[in-house]
């Protein structure tokens, strides 16, 4: 066509890659550059040094913050998709279509909604003299201390993510084939043995993608840990706030984030890998 | 067995909602560490919360520019976009849709570090443009993939009968595609703009004295327990949560099938 209709083809392809490589990709990589810069006198100074990286690396915090980040995560995607399966299963095979739509309708919504006050509501809470500690005191139980632990980030982590996971899981398992389920009953299948057998592998895919967006969002959030975790010792991300906020060391952050960032694409390679890897027989 | 799995959905129903149940619960509660049985009502967080003279009125403004603008912009980029992938194909497409969807799965705290060190090399940290900058990239995504499921219902023969019938392309964008991608535009709208709305960690770092909502919140957070927040919470709950329900109407509502 004319010249006219490369105009408007460009209209509609441009907007995006100019932006997104403007404010998404030139930022990453000024991530990666900054990391060989130093900071004197509180501004940050074009060099190309491995200071900071060595800095980061041989100082035990980083590694105790990268392994408790990594643990967590980890530790996140398995309760939550464990937690998350029964319910899935019941939207994808025991209600009707409408149930589920209106039930993913009404998942999408606090996957949108003020993460931080909710939060804020879970710290009031799982307080000493909060609500469940009140429960528990008219049980004879407690008070047990939840906050600033474990166990409270992973409260945390289940808020943030647990909605997502429940929708994903319930797309892949209700696009199960059907036919395939009454083949294993047919066959003499119990329960279990099609669940695990039959629905659990066809459904691969999107129990992956559950997992790992859970991974991703646990791995970087500093939310729960700082708030319901505690916040000591720190996580990855909380390390990156500090060394942001005191002192201006941007360049030592953008060493923590670089390792952030590797870590994420080796798990989320090896997560597809295994999505899409042939059945072992 | 059906029924304790369903029991077991509520349950997990229950966990979702219980913070944002409780929240507003305790905004009206007059109890500064709430817990059962509840105290008596009161207004007093609101009231306080919202004085006359309170910060949070500008925190208010600053997020109802940010959130205008930057849902005005991930609009536009991803009606673009969408339109771009469901029209052309083209070398490299697969990089190109890789870049549209990618910046959602990115950690916020290192797209807030790499942010707030790039804005500042152009001089934009610490203004409203920088956060609408930032929430324009994590909200084109969503803008993209929602006017995409529009646009895979439109019928591709339709845009090539408004050529054959005279008109131009510009014609046929304006007379045909964007009618059909209206619902979808809106719902884009509301999605980017609760999108923006919420987002805590960017906006924190690269805001400075210019705090939207979210970072205003983030601050009185770091002090000790303030019931101020749920009163807060409130107003931001109800207003990204009409958002994101307008959004899914939008889409959900059968719109004529071209």
């Amino acid at each position: 066509m004319s010249g006219n209709s490369s105009l408007y083809k460009y209209t509609w392809r441009l907007p995006l890659l100019i932006w997104q490589a403007a404010f998404f990709v030139v930022p990453l990589i000024f991530l990666v550059v900054m990391s060989f810069w130093l900071v004197k006198n509180y501004r940050m100074q074009p060099d190309f040094v491995l200071k900071n990286w060595d800095k980061m690396f041989s100082r035990g915090y980083f590694w105790d913050a990268y392994w408790l980040t990594l643990g967590r995560a980890a530790l996140a995607s398995v309760i939550v998709s464990l937690i998350a399966f029964p319910a899935s299963f019941a939207l994808a095979f025991k209600v009707s279509d409408t149930t589920r739509r209106w039930a993913i309708f009404f998942l999408i919504i606090p996957f949108f909604t003020s993460y931080l006050v909710r939060v804020y509501a879970w710290q009031v809470i799982l307080a000493e003299q909060g609500v469940i500690n009140a429960l528990f005191g008219t049980m004879g139980i407690g008070p047990v201390t939840m906050l600033n632990s474990g166990f409270g980030a992973m409260i945390g982590y289940l808020t943030l993510t647990l909605p997502l996971v429940v929708i994903l899981q319930t797309f892949s398992l209700a696009a199960v084939d059907r036919n395939l389920i009454e083949a294993a009953w047919n066959l003499g299948c119990g329960r279990a043995r099609t669940i695990l057998s039959v629905i659990v592998p066809s459904a691969k895919i999107g129990l992956i993608l559950g997992a790992v967006f859970c991974f991703i969002l646990s791995f970087g959030d500093f939310v729960a840990p700082y708030y319901l975790g505690g916040s000591k010792p720190p996580t990855l991300s909380i390390l990156i706030i500090d060394t942001t906020k005191s002192g201006q060391q941007w360049p030592r952050a953008a060493v923590v984030a670089i390792c952030m960032i590797a870590t994420l694409f080796t798990v989320a390679f090896a997560a597809i890998a295994l999505a899409y890897g042939k059945p072992r027989k | 067995m059906r029924a304790a799995l369903l029991l077991y959905v509520g349950a997990v129903f229950v966990f979702v909602f219980a913070p944002i149940v409780a929240s507003v619960v305790f905004s009206f509660n007059s109890d500064r560490f709430p817990s059962i049985p509840l105290g008596s009502f009161t207004l007093n967080w609101y009231e306080t919360a919202f004085a006359d003279d309170s910060p949070i009125w500008e925190a208010f403004r600053n997020s109802l520019i940010v959130s205008v603008c930057a849902a005005t912009l991930s609009t536009l980029i991803g009606f673009a976009t969408a339109y771009t992938d469901y029209r052309y194909g083209f070398r490299f497409k697969a990089g190109y849709i890789a870049l549209a969807l990618l910046p959602p799965t990115v950690p916020l705290i290192i797209l807030a570090l790499a942010m707030l060190a790039w804005l500042s090399q152009l001089g934009l940290s610490g203004t409203l443009t920088g956060i609408v900058v930032a929430h324009t990239v994590l909200g084109a995504p969503f803008a993209m993939a929602v006017t995409r499921l529009r646009l895979s219902q439109m019928d591709p023969s339709l845009e090539a009968a408004a050529w054959n019938l005279g008109a131009s392309e510009w014609g046929a964008m304006r007379h045909v595609v964007l009618p059909f991608c209206l619902p979808a535009i809106i719902s884009a709208f509301c999605l980017t703009a609760a999108v923006s709305f919420d987002e805590f960690a960017v906006a924190w770092f690269v805001s400075g004295l210019n705090k939207t909502v979210p970072v205003a919140i983030l601050e009185i957070l770091q002090g000790n327990v303030d019931p101020q927040i749920n009163a807060i919470g409130t107003v931001v709950f109800l207003t990204s949560m009409a958002l994101v329900t307008v959004a899914q109407l939008l889409l959900m509502a059968k719109g004529r099938k071209a």
